[in-house]
C-alpha cells in the first residue's frame, strides 16, 4: 500500500487552485508514474495527494487562432504521439513522446507531470527546450507564463510557486513555423529505458545557410539545457560538414555532463558532439535544405 | 481514508469502499481474487500487472484503486469464453509455444487482445513497440511476437517498408 494520508479530487482547475491554496502541503498527482514510484521507494511519505485526473479540460491539444500550439498539461504521451496535428507541426515532440517508457506508461504519464517532475532525463524536455516552449502556470489569483528554460531550477526542482499548477504548454508559431527538426534519444534499450542523452534540434534554412538553429539537450547537465553558443555561431553560416562539426564542438561547451552509472562524462560529451551533428543533418533536410554530405 | 467506487470487472459490476492507499492491483488480487494480474516489479516496468481499462492496457501496480471509479476493467480471467473456450489470442499463444513460466502471459495476452480489438494494422516494428511494456524473463520474445502476429492475422501491415511485404 502506498503511504497516502489523504486523497482529494479536483474537477476543475479553479477548484484545484483553491484546494491548493487552502492546503499547501498537497502534492499534485497526474499520471502517477513519478509520484507513486517515489512513494514506493520511500522518498515521499505521508502524502496528501491532490489528483488532477478528473480535470478533463487539461487533456486538450489544440492550435489557437494565431497558430500557437496549446497542449494541456494532462495530455498523456499516448495522446501526444497519436495527435495528427502535433505529428505534422512539431514531430520532434511526438517522437520524444513515443520514446518514453512503454505503452502502458505512455497511456497514463502526462506531459505536465514530466515537466514538473524536473528531471533532466525527461523525454519531453529536450524537444520542449528546442521548441522554446512556454508554460502557463495558474494559482487562485491568476496565471503567468514562463519560458521553459526558466522553469527548470535544478535536479527535481522547478519554478512552480506554492499554490501553482501547470495548466498548459504553449509553442508559439514563430518558434515552429518554417523549422525542420529531429529528435534523437540515445539509450541502451529501445523501450523502457531512461535516456543516456536526449538531443532535439530545430533549424530554419535559407539558400544554403542556417537562418536559425536551436538545440535542446537532456541529461547533458543537471537540467535540460539549450546550446546558446552553438546556436549563435550557426546563425547565417553556410551549411557544410565543417559548420556542423563546429556546432557539435560548441554544443559540448554548453553541456555540463557528469559521470553517472549510465555513462561517463567523457562519453556523454562525445555523444553531445556527435548526435547534435547527426540530428542537425536530418533537420536540415526536414527544413527543406540540401543533404550535407 | 476510504472512498466508494463503482466499476466493472469482466462485465460484473462492483460497488464498494476502497482504501485510498491501495493500488488497483491490490484490489483486484486481494479483494476480488483476480490473481491473473501478477505483482512483478511494483513500479510499472515489467507489465505483469497489466489489465485493460476501458480497452486500454495500464500497469495496475501504479494505478490507484480510486481511479478505477466508473471504469470497465478486463483481466485475463475475462478473456476466454464463458464455456472455457480460449480466445483467438490465447490460442495463438498456446500454438506458438509463447508461454514458459507464464508470469508475463496474462499481460501480454491482454495487450495483444487490445491490439486485435483496435482493428488497426501494425507493422512488425510497431508490434514490438506495442509489446515492449512487458518483460519476459524466460526470454521467449520470438515466440511471443509470432503469437501476436498470428493473433493479428490480416492486420499485420504488409506495406513495402514492412518485413511482411509479400512483393511481386
Amino acid at each position: 500500500m502506498y503511504d497516502i494520508k489523504g486523497y482529494y479530487d479536483a474537477e476543475t482547475v479553479s477548484e484545484a487552485t483553491l484546494l491548493l491554496a487552502d492546503n499547501p502541503n498537497l502534492k499534485l498527482i497526474a499520471g502517477g508514474t513519478d509520484v507513486l514510484i517515489k512513494m514506493h521507494g520511500g522518498q515521499l511519505e505521508d502524502a496528501e495527494l491532490l489528483s488532477l485526473r478528473k480535470i478533463k479540460s487539461l487533456e486538450s491539444i489544440s492550435a489557437a487562432e494565431d497558430g500557437t500550439i496549446v497542449i494541456g498539461a494532462m495530455a498523456t504521451f499516448s495522446m501526444i504521439f497519436h495527435n495528427p496535428m502535433l505529428k505534422d507541426l512539431i514531430p520532434i515532440l511526438t517522437e520524444a513522446a513515443i520514446s518514453m517508457g512503454g505503452p502502458q506508461i505512455r497511456n497514463i504519464a502526462t506531459i505536465g507531470g514530466n515537466v514538473c517532475n524536473g528531471a533532466t532525463s525527461a523525454d519531453s524536455a529536450s524537444s520542449l527546450f528546442a521548441l522554446n516552449a512556454h508554460l502557463k502556470l495558474q494559482d487562485k489569483n491568476g496565471e503567468r507564463v514562463v519560458p521553459i528554460r526558466e522553469f527548470y531550477m535544478g535536479p527535481g526542482k522547478v519554478a512552480l510557486n506554492p499554490g501553482e499548477i501547470l495548466t498548459e504548454i504553449l509553442i508559439a508559431p514563430e518558434d515552429y513555423k518554417g523549422f525542420g527538426g529531429q529528435y534523437i534519444k540515445f539509450a541502451m534499450r529501445e523501450a523502457m529505458d531512461i535516456a543516456t542523452l536526449g538531443v532535439a534540434v530545430v533549424c530554419k534554412v535559407q539558400s544554403g545557410n542556417f537562418d536559425e538553429v536551436r538545440i535542446g539537450l537532456g541529461v547533458a547537465g543537471p537540467t535540460p539545457l539549450r546550446c546558446l553558443e552553438a546556436e549563435a555561431y550557426a546563425k547565417g553560416k553556410k551549411i557544410t560538414s565543417e559548420t556542423l562539426a563546429e556546432i557539435g564542438k560548441l554544443a559540448v561547451k554548453s553541456a555540463k555532463a557528469r559521470t553517472s552509472w549510465r555513462a561517463s562524462k567523457e562519453y556523454r560529451e562525445h555523444l553531445v558532439e556527435e548526435l547534435t551533428q547527426r540530428a542537425l543533418k536530418i533537420a536540415v533536410v526536414n527544413a527543406g535544405g540540401a543533404e550535407v554530405v | 481514508m476510504f472512498k466508494r467506487i463503482a466499476f466493472t470487472v469482466n462485465g460484473k459490476a462492483y460497488n464498494f469502499e476502497v482504501d485510498v492507499r491501495e493500488s488497483l492491483l491490490d484490489v483486484l488480487r486481494s479483494h476480488l481474487g483476480f490473481t491473473g494480474a501478477k505483482q512483478g516489479c511494483g513500479v510499472g516496468e515489467c507489465g505483469a500487472c497489466s489489465v485493460l481499462i476501458d480497452g486500454v492496457p495500464y500497469d495496475t501496480c501504479i494505478y490507484l484503486a480510486v481511479w478505477a471509479d466508473g471504469k470497465d476493467i478486463k483481466t485475463i480471467e475475462g478473456v476466454a469464453e464463458k464455456n472455457g473456450e480460449l480466445s483467438e489470442v490465447q490460442k495463438a499463444f498456446v500454438e506458438e509455444g509463447a508461454v514458459q513460466c507464464g508470469f508475463c502471459t496474462p499481460g501480454l495476452v491482454l495487450t495483444t487482445t487490445a491490439l486485435k480489438e483496435s482493428g488497426k494494422d501494425y507493422t512488425r516494428e510497431e508490434l514490438k513497440r506495442e509489446l515492449s511494456g512487458h518483460l519476459c524473463r524466460c526470454t521467449g520474445y520470438q515466440s511471443i511476437l509470432k503469437a501476436a502476429e498470428k493473433s493479428l492475422e490480416g492486420h499485420v501491415c504488409t506495406c513495402v517498408d514492412s518485413p511482411h511485404y509479400k512483393g511481386k
